[in-house]
């Protein structure tokens, strides 16, 4: 060590006695290091990638283009407003190159199209990731405080969420992620506020437990808390995970609080005497009414038939008391006034029928071991302790126990959590989309005390609902609002009058949509009344039946009285009509057989309507569109006048295409459609 | 000298010795890691193998396609074999889940397929071997949408596919088997390869008339804006079969 130590000395002392000797040295250190600035800049990541690209081009057909594209050094988008200062085009060199489309190495695709300009966003805005930073591992995954990865491919479709807060056509992801955000109810407890000013708003009706002992035993609450899919496959309750201690007192809480209302229950039938005949009766109306629209059954083969808009039924037997569901068919919105079930005016006879084969279907395995002791004071008190941490009230209404506010914690901004703020799990990678996945999954992973339930999700509806949690980020908030492209708001228009409390008794909006409020599952209402003619639309309230010779019929008959009936044409003649034109101004009958005729040629020859509609049925095959045999007997002259001129100005998202008709064309059409009063093809191919 | 200079500086050595060791470590980091994954053993072979279901899925990038990939091993006779080992493969960011697989007992493997991150075709392999160790394989488009494409998958679904959809379900009507003269299927590439994009945009916008096609083809430029026009074709180009090269470039790629 001392010698080591003095040779160093002695060859210091031998530099600083010889000058000459020492300058030398110095200047070609000095020369070395100065050549470090140039050569780091020389060997730098992007000005490879770019080297690179230019030999990589030169071996294409169109490299003369390329080439003259070609600018070298750091290509920088900077866009001050949006707080974009991306350079991810120094290396991703042909992402403007439409003709490199085909290329499959990176980094030199061209970027797939998009509605959107490079120069307009950046790359940051959707992609996220370092804009400024030069190389690649700084770029694409610093996770350094207050930085972000870039994000994976499969969840891009949530930075369009950032800005586009409507359904989008090309982000199939996001519009399933946000539906189901909604109705799996996650937003009773997290609150998810949106730029302009509301919050997300749930849309499963979670029913109100208050008058529950009416409807259900205790039995089958601690059955179905315990596991709802055991009950129902589509059941949209989460499953909290309850010990059966637990379970048992919630239930006898639940019980224990419930209030008897009068009406929630009707003397049940008597067990009919000849079960089969009846069951076969009852399955018929069961089909007749309907129900099928609304409420799936799995049948024998397990699969799941009918609508998602009200419960499955497949074991609701086992689930309500008879005299409940008499009550309930009756009148439903006595029980649950914000139900989308309606009023189906049956019978006395019909409901008994109806209520016995519904009462029928059920799964006896469900509640066969399920034996509870009759329930204690103390029992009683630590259900209701429970419920109130769980938090039920938060979806369901109970007497007694008030809606928490902000039960859990808000969603608002989750998308820009920063990954310093997240817990992980051994083994986890350390990304926000993969915390979020996990926690969708398996809620409690993160701690047994979390009161989180969880959902029977698959892997692409947590990929769904992952997309869309990751859109809701700062940068949402933070966008000029000339960017922020707002949802279409759901009005809260209700009819007015006589004909306004018979629609909402029949619920007519569960189902159609008028003046931006309703369902989607049948025809939107708002113009009706200029649309069809009075006897038409009074005797399809009569007898309602499909137009469309390939869709399934899904309007019920509702049993209504002639006054109901004459109620509720006069309201939809009256006051659904269309501001465009005067539904009269064009006669029902009475056009002169020429025009009739060139009608016809245009219809079979010109725009070729039967491939889509059927005027004579012995001739015509298309099936896609409405059957027209009896249109003339159905629509209003200057309806059809007007739809043909351009179908999407009435009929929104229709799929008769624009023909851009002439006047004298669509009169002529008109006179040909309205000379089909009878399903006898007049004036067709005979 | 190096020696010399060593052993007069010791701090020097460290240096030399921490930067061998440095590079030794990346070294080890950058050898064949995956060569430790033990192999699956095949209990049987077979001599062909076929698509049961799952090819020609519309997924989208990084994203798991929704039907998982079947694919079933046959010996001579046409039998399905069980325990013949599959084996996936596909260009570089495919995941298969599993990847070595072997075939239950209707001979069939069934494979979770996620798709890389960027859009286009993906041309996949099922591969197995038979007796002699001879390897034999199937190919297996699969298609990742981009943005564009989606959006003219879904114009398609609305509008196209009611005449232009081959088959017709309860739940999707077609009305193929109805028209005069048939639609092609948009898969049909023999047909729409042969289009260049300025003749489908015509097509769709003004009619089967504007190019001298059936007239059974409405105009749907009135309907369609321009955008969506070009989705529809992007959408035609994604799942053409066989591939839809663009002009040119197979001149390009040599």
């Amino acid at each position: 060590m001392q010698t080591n130590k003095t040779g160093f000395l002695s060859s210091i002392r031998a530099f600083v006695r010889d000058p000459f000797r020492m300058f030398g040295m110095v200047s070609v250190i000095l020369l070395l290091l100065l050549t470090i600035a140039p050569a780091k800049d020389y060997f730098s990541q992007w000005r490879g990638y770019q080297r690179q690209y230019l030999r990589f081009i030169g071996s294409r057909g169109d490299a003369v283009t390329l080439r003259r594209h070609f600018t070298g050094g750091i290509q920088q988008i900077w866009i001050p407003k949006l707080d974009v200062v991306d350079r991810c085009q120094s290396c991703h060199v042909g992402l403007a190159e439409a003709s490199l489309a085909d290329v499959k190495e990176q980094p030199f695709r061209a970027h797939p199209p998009i509605p959107h300009k490079l120069t307009e966003f950046g790359c940051t805005m959707c992609h996220r990731g370092q804009g400024a930073a030069t190389t690649v591992e700084e770029a694409h995954h610093s996770e350094m405080a207050g930085e972000e990865p870039i994000l994976p491919a499969r969840y891009i479709e949530s930075s369009c969420g950032q800005c586009h807060h409507e359904p989008l056509e090309g982000a199939p992801k996001l519009n399933r992620g946000r539906v189901a955000l909604a109705r799996y109810g996650c937003v009773h407890c997290h609150t998810i506020a949106l730029p302009e000013g509301s919050t997300m708003q749930a849309t499963d009706n979670p029913p109100p437990l208050s008058h529950i002992a009416d409807k259900t035993t205790r039995e089958w609450i601690y059955a179905w808390l315990k596991d709802p899919a055991s009950y129902s496959a589509t059941a949209t309750m989460p499953n909290f995970q309850l010990s059966d201690a637990d379970a048992g007192d919630i239930s006898a809480f639940l019980i224990a609080n419930s209030t008897p209302q009068p009406g929630d229950t009707i003397a049940p039938p008597a067990a009919s005497g000849d079960a089969a005949s009846g069951s076969d009766a009852g399955a018929s109306l069961y089909g007749e009414s309907f129900c099928a629209s609304c409420h799936a059954t799995q049948n024998e083969a397990g699969n799941l038939v009918g609508g998602d808009l009200g419960p499955e039924l497949t074991n609701v037997g086992g689930k309500v008391k008879p005299g409940w569901l008499m009550a309930w068919m009756r009148d439903p919105q006595k029980y649950d006034p914000q139900t989308p079930m309606p009023q189906y005016r049956w019978t006395d006879p019909q409901l008994k029928l109806i209520v016995s084969y519904v009462e029928g279907k059920t799964d006896p395995d469900f509640l066969a071991n399920v034996h509870l002791q009759p329930a204690t004071k103390a029992q009683i008190a630590h259900g209701k302790k429970l419920v109130i941490e769980y938090g039920c009230a938060s979806c369901h209404v109970i007497a007694g126990v008030p809606k928490p506010d902000n039960f859990a914690p808000e969603l608002s901004r989750i998308g820009s959590k920063p990954v310093v703020q997240l817990v992980f799990l051994p083994g986890m990678k350390h990304t926000l989309p993969a915390y979020l996945e996990q926690k969708i999954r398996q809620p409690r992973s993160f701690g047994p005390s979390l009161h989180m339930p969880r959902y029977n999700f698959n892997a692409g509806q947590i990929e769904d609902l992952t997309t869309a949690l990751l859109s809701l980020t700062d940068r949402s908030f933070s966008l000029p609002a000339s960017l922020q492209v707002p949802a279409v708001r759901e009005t809260s228009y209700q009819p007015a009058g006589q004909a306004g409390q018979l629609m909402a008794s029949l619920n007519c909006q569960s189902c159609h949509r008028i003046n931006g409020h309703g369902g989607t599952m049948a025809p939107d209402l708002s113009w009706e009344g200029s649309s069809v003619q009075r006897a038409w639309l009074d005797n399809f309230l009569k007898n309602p039946n499909t137009l469309r010779p390939t869709l399934i019929r899904r309007m019920p008959r509702f049993n209504l009285t002639d006054a109901e009936r004459t109620t509720l044409t006069d309201y939809i003649l009256t006051v659904y009509q269309t501001p465009a034109f005067d539904r009269d101004a064009m006669p029902l009958a009475g056009y002169p057989p020429q025009l009739i005729e060139q009608g016809r040629q245009l219809f079979y020859s010109k725009y070729d309507c039967q491939s889509c509609h059927m005027v004579n049925p012995n001739v015509d095959k298309g099936y896609i569109g409405p059957m027209l045999t009896h249109v003339g007997a159905r629509l209003n002259a200057a309806w059809i006048f007007h739809y043909l001129k351009d179908p999407q100005a009435l009929r929104p998202g229709t799929i008769e295409p624009n023909q851009h008709m002439s006047d004298d064309d669509a009169r002529a059409l008109t006179a040909f459609l309205m000379a089909q009063k009878s399903g006898a093809g007049q004036g067709a191919n005979q | 000298m190096k020696a010399h200079l060593m052993k007069k500086t010791p701090w020097l050595s460290g240096l030399f010795a921490s930067a061998v060791c440095a590079a030794a470590v990346l070294c080890a980091g950058c050898g064949p890691r995956q060569a430790s994954a033990p192999a699956l053993k095949a209990k049987a072979t077979g001599s062909a193998i076929v698509v049961v279901s799952g090819d020609k899925q519309l997924g989208s990038p990084g994203s798991a396609l929704p039907q998982p990939l079947i694919v079933q091993v046959n010996d001579d006779q046409g039998n399905a074999v069980t325990g013949a080992r599959v084996e996936l493969s596909g260009p570089k960011g495919v995941l298969f889940d599993p990847a070595e697989v072997l075939t239950d007992d209707n001979g069939q493997a069934t494979v979770k397929v996620r798709l890389a991150g960027v859009s286009g075709r993906y041309e996949l392999t099922a591969a197995s071997q038979d007796a002699h160790g001879k390897s034999f394989d199937i190919p297996v488009a699969e298609y990742a949408a981009g943005y564009q494409q989606q959006v003219g998958y879904k114009i398609d679904a609305k509008y196209c596919s009611r005449c232009h959809d081959e088959e017709s379900t309860t739940e999707q009507v077609s009305n193929y088997d109805n028209l005069a003269v048939p639609p092609h299927a948009f898969s049909n590439g023999g047909v729409y390869n042969k289009l260049s994009g300025s003749d489908l945009a015509a097509i769709i916008a003004h009619g089967g008339p504007a190019m001298n096609r059936s007239a059974l083809m409405p105009p749907y430029g009135w309907t369609l804006t321009k955008p969506e026009i070009q989705a529809v074709i992007a959408y035609i180009r994604l799942v053409s079969d066989p591939p839809y090269a663009a002009p040119g470039v197979g001149y390009a790629n040599r």
